[in-house]
């Protein structure tokens, strides 16, 4: 089946094809096609990750020699095939590095790979293929699954909407974007995955765009361009990587030249920056964070499944993909710090920081998601691929729960509102909904034993064992900060007096649909994080590929001290925002007193936007349309006027020339003829009949001369 | 006798016709001018009919026979055709009947 993983993508683009082409004439209007789709995608994903459990681990993968002496202290930049003599020498030199030594050969699953050639250029056969290994079917297990159950509350929360079909289109081919993203066997081909979905999410973020004025229609296009200023930054990686790798797109030979050395460390460093930059506009990372938040003028189902589980990871996909570039690139065995960990550290801060002072329920949650984010980009910086792939798993379904719990009080709670101010005491009138949030609030702050805090303890564990101990700290503030805005958020939603329509339009359970997926996902939410606690690490096992092991990521004991210090912080977090709400302290939304000014600080976003659009925006908008006005004016109205004047001339050329003298003198010259002709034979037209007499006897008499002298 | 003879005074006869068709302006004397045209032409005719060599010949008689009666129609309708000019116009003159000039 492994084999065949590419029948995933190709569902899902079938189905798209089928809703756009026959959609408006089924029963409802293609949703059900979309649903059968990706139905029939997960059952296909759950029996590929069954076959990938079972698949014998055969692969020997070392650990880069390199990498032994990077951790020894020194970076032997060239020597890159250092003998194992070496090896042996320089470990027991690094007598602090505690991993080193142990480095025991693990066996891994041997990826499926599977490739046609794509096009030939000269003699370079670009391929096209599927790289399937457990990293790619992690993503296709997470994304098939939010996508099927984001389809099912879909067709209760899209039901008659005007472009219900073009809906269910768009999120074919979104999904279809992700898992040719994720199977993708070469840079080229994830390219087309990574700008499909870009190309969807400004279809589906602007799905009402003729609702509220300008609003839905500025966030789509906010989130394309703010997107495609990464998008840029993937072109010059892959191009640059294209080159230094030997003229190659395949993902694998990339990460082994890299790992191996055969690129120099400048290329490498250009090529992870640039990749980086896309990462960052794809994942919303700091500061290219600004448009996820307001891409929740989308519909709810379409922020769980593209800005809470799918799309948004993309970029942490893309970094994890190509993991041997970035590893080298940015030193990341190194410790200290690095581009990656610092700009996932900083967006887990400042938006969290944001999130406190939301008053739209969705508007938490996405900056919620800039900011859990934030700590996988952190983990991947900080050497912890494992763990920034187990949380980017976990968090894919308690994220999830929490947007279409959102959607759910919007649906059947608060009429079709957001606002905190059209909230409050739904707990009773909304019981599967609230239980639901608050296992995946309280799996998001981190609260043992759900997912979060397995996911979110690993990361905070290699941060402090990797020498990132900065950011450990950043991780610890970040779940505290995390904790406490949750809690607030299922404060002002779930507690307290009624308000605004929450109070006026007799909230209600949400139909089973929606329920059912909420269901499942606080299920997930709940035990999808045993799969690698202390007592079983299966799902490092299961997800770990070559490029990782050939780095030479490091594997930690569960540290009682870091999961109790994280514990701590969430209780603490949860226990500031209970007093603080609940204890009567502040029942308010706002903020006044000594918090103003941050206060005014975080609801205008630091000003970033302003800055972008005021400042940026506009900086290059003007200078440009002056140019382009002055273009306008000076050459191409030139060219256009000197065409004209040119068209001019030869019109005139032709309507003197040609059509006066030549046709119309024709024309009056026939008539001319015979006008004078006929002035000439008019004269003889006398009307006389003695004349004509004349005339005839004449002509007889001439006639008369001619025969007599032929004749004789 | 000689043919010579008849044809000279057909000859004049018609000459005298032809002048009086161009130069009278009195239109019955156009019209008796066109009889004298058509007499020569009768005289000539019987004369050529005569001198043809077959003694018992009458074919030139037979067609004088036919001019004539096919002149005298023509100058009934030719005096018709006068006579309302006359009664339209009060005068006959030719010189005056110009109204299909061109």
């Amino acid at each position: 089946m492994l084999e065949y993983a590419w029948a995933i993508p190709a569902i899902t683009v079938a189905s798209f094809v089928v809703i756009l082409l026959f959609g408006r004439r089924l029963p409802r209007k293609g949703a059900e096609v979309g649903v059968l789709a990706l139905a029939v995608c997960f059952l296909l994903s759950c029996v590929m990750v069954g076959e990938w459990i079972s698949r014998p681990a055969d692969l020997e993968v070392e650990p880069a020699e390199e990498h032994a002496a990077l951790v020894g202290g020194g970076f032997l930049g060239g020597s890159l095939y250092a003998s194992a003599a070496q090896v042996a020498a320089a470990v027991p030199e690094g007598g602090e590095g505690g991993g080193a030594e142990e480095h025991h050969v693990e066996p891994i699953r041997k990826p499926v790979v599977k490739e046609v050639t794509w096009f030939e250029n000269g003699q370079i056969a670009i391929k096209a293929g599927i790289h399937i290994d457990g990293l790619a079917i992690a993503l296709l297990f997470v994304v098939s699954l939010i996508s099927l159950l984001v389809h099912v509350f879909s067709l209760s929360y899209m039901a008659e909407d005007i472009r219900e079909t073009h809906y269910f289109a768009s999120l074919s081919l979104f999904t279809s974007g992700m898992f040719v993203l994720v199977t993708a066997s070469n840079t080229l081909q994830a390219l087309f995955g990574w700008e499909l979905m870009g190309l969807c999410s400004f279809m589906l973020i602007g799905h009402w765009w003729d609702r509220d004025g300008n609003k839905n229609y500025n966030a789509a296009m906010k989130a394309f361009f703010t997107t495609r200023t990464g998008d840029i930054g993937l072109l010059v990686g892959i191009s640059i990587l294209f080159f230094a790798a030997g003229e190659t797109f395949n993902i694998q030979a990339i990460n082994d030249a890299a790992l191996n050395g055969e690129i120099s460390h400048t290329v490498l460093l250009v090529a992870a920056s640039a990749l980086l930059v896309a990462a960052i506009g794809k994942s919303a990372q700091f500061p290219l964070h600004t448009w996820l938040p307001d891409a929740m003028a989308g519909p709810t189902p379409v922020s769980a499944l593209i800005h809470a589980a799918t799309m948004v990871v993309a970029g942490v996909y893309l970094v994890a993909r190509l993991y041997g570039v970035f590893w080298e690139a940015f030193d990341i065995a190194g410790g200290g710090w690095n581009p990656i960990a610092l700009v996932g550290g900083i967006t887990i801060l400042i938006a969290a920081a944001m999130a406190f002072v939301q008053s739209d329920i969705k508007k938490v949650l996405a900056y919620s998601t800039v900011s859990q984010l934030g700590y996988m980009v952190m983990a991947l910086g900080v050497g912890a691929w494992t763990a920034a792939i187990f949380h980017l798993f976990t968090h894919a379904f308690f994220k999830a729960c929490l947007f279409l719990g959102a959607g759910s009080i919007s649906h059947s709670g608060s009429h079709h509102s957001f606002e905190f101010s059209d909230m409050g005491g739904l707990r009773k009138k909304m019981p599967w909904t609230f239980a639901t949030f608050l296992v995946a609030t309280l799996a998001l702050a981190g609260v043992p034993p759900l997912a979060g805090f397995w996911s979110k303890d690993e990361i905070l564990l290699g941060a402090g064992e990797n020498g990132y101990q900065a950011f450990l700290i950043v991780g610890l503030v970040g779940a505290f900060m995390t904790a406490a805005y949750m809690t607030r958020c299922v404060y002002l939603a779930f507690f307290g007096e009624p308000r605004g329509n929450a109070a006026h339009h007799h909230p209600h359970e949400s139909p089973p649909l929606i329920v059912v997926p909420l269901i499942v996902l606080a299920v997930l939410s709940a035990v999808a994080g045993l799969l690698n606690t202390p007592l079983a690490l299966l799902f490092g096992e299961w997800t770990e590929n070559q490029t990782v092991l050939t780095a030479g990521q490091e594997h930690h004991e569960f540290a009682l001290v870091t999961a109790a210090l994280s514990v701590a912080v969430a209780a603490g977090g949860i226990l500031t925002a209970y007093l603080y709400y609940w204890r009567g302290v502040r029942t308010g939304i706002k903020a006044d007193g000594a918090g103003k000014p941050i206060y005014k600080l975080l609801q205008n976003k630091y000003y970033l936007d302003a800055l972008y659009e005021n400042v940026i925006v506009r900086g290059i908008r003007e200078p440009i349309a002056r140019a382009a006005y002055w273009f306008n004016q000076n050459v191409l109205d030139g060219v256009v006027n000197g065409v004209a004047t040119l068209a001019r001339a030869l019109a005139r050329f032709t309507y003197n020339v040609i059509d006066q003298r030549g046709i119309d003198g024709a024309v009056n010259g026939a008539g001319a003829a015979s006008g004078a002709s006929g002035g000439l034979l008019r004269t003889i037209q006398t009307g006389r009949v003695q004349q004509y007499a004349a005339f005839l006897f004449g002509a007889v008499g001439v006639f008369a001369v001619v025969l007599v002298l032929t004749a004789s | 006798m000689y043919l010579t003879q008849f044809l000279l005074l057909a000859a004049f006869l018609f000459c005298t016709g032809v002048y009086g068709v161009i130069a009278r302006k009195n239109a019955v004397l156009v019209l008796m001018s066109i009889e004298l045209i058509l007499n020569a032409v009768n005289i000539n005719l019987v004369a050529f009919g005569a001198f043809q060599g077959f003694e018992t010949s009458i074919v030139g008689q037979v067609f004088s026979l036919f001019v004539v009666a096919v002149a005298a129609a023509e100058v009934g309708v030719g005096l018709a055709i006068v006579l309302l000019i006359f009664r339209n116009r009060a005068s006959i003159d030719l010189t005056e009947v110009d109204l299909m000039k061109g």
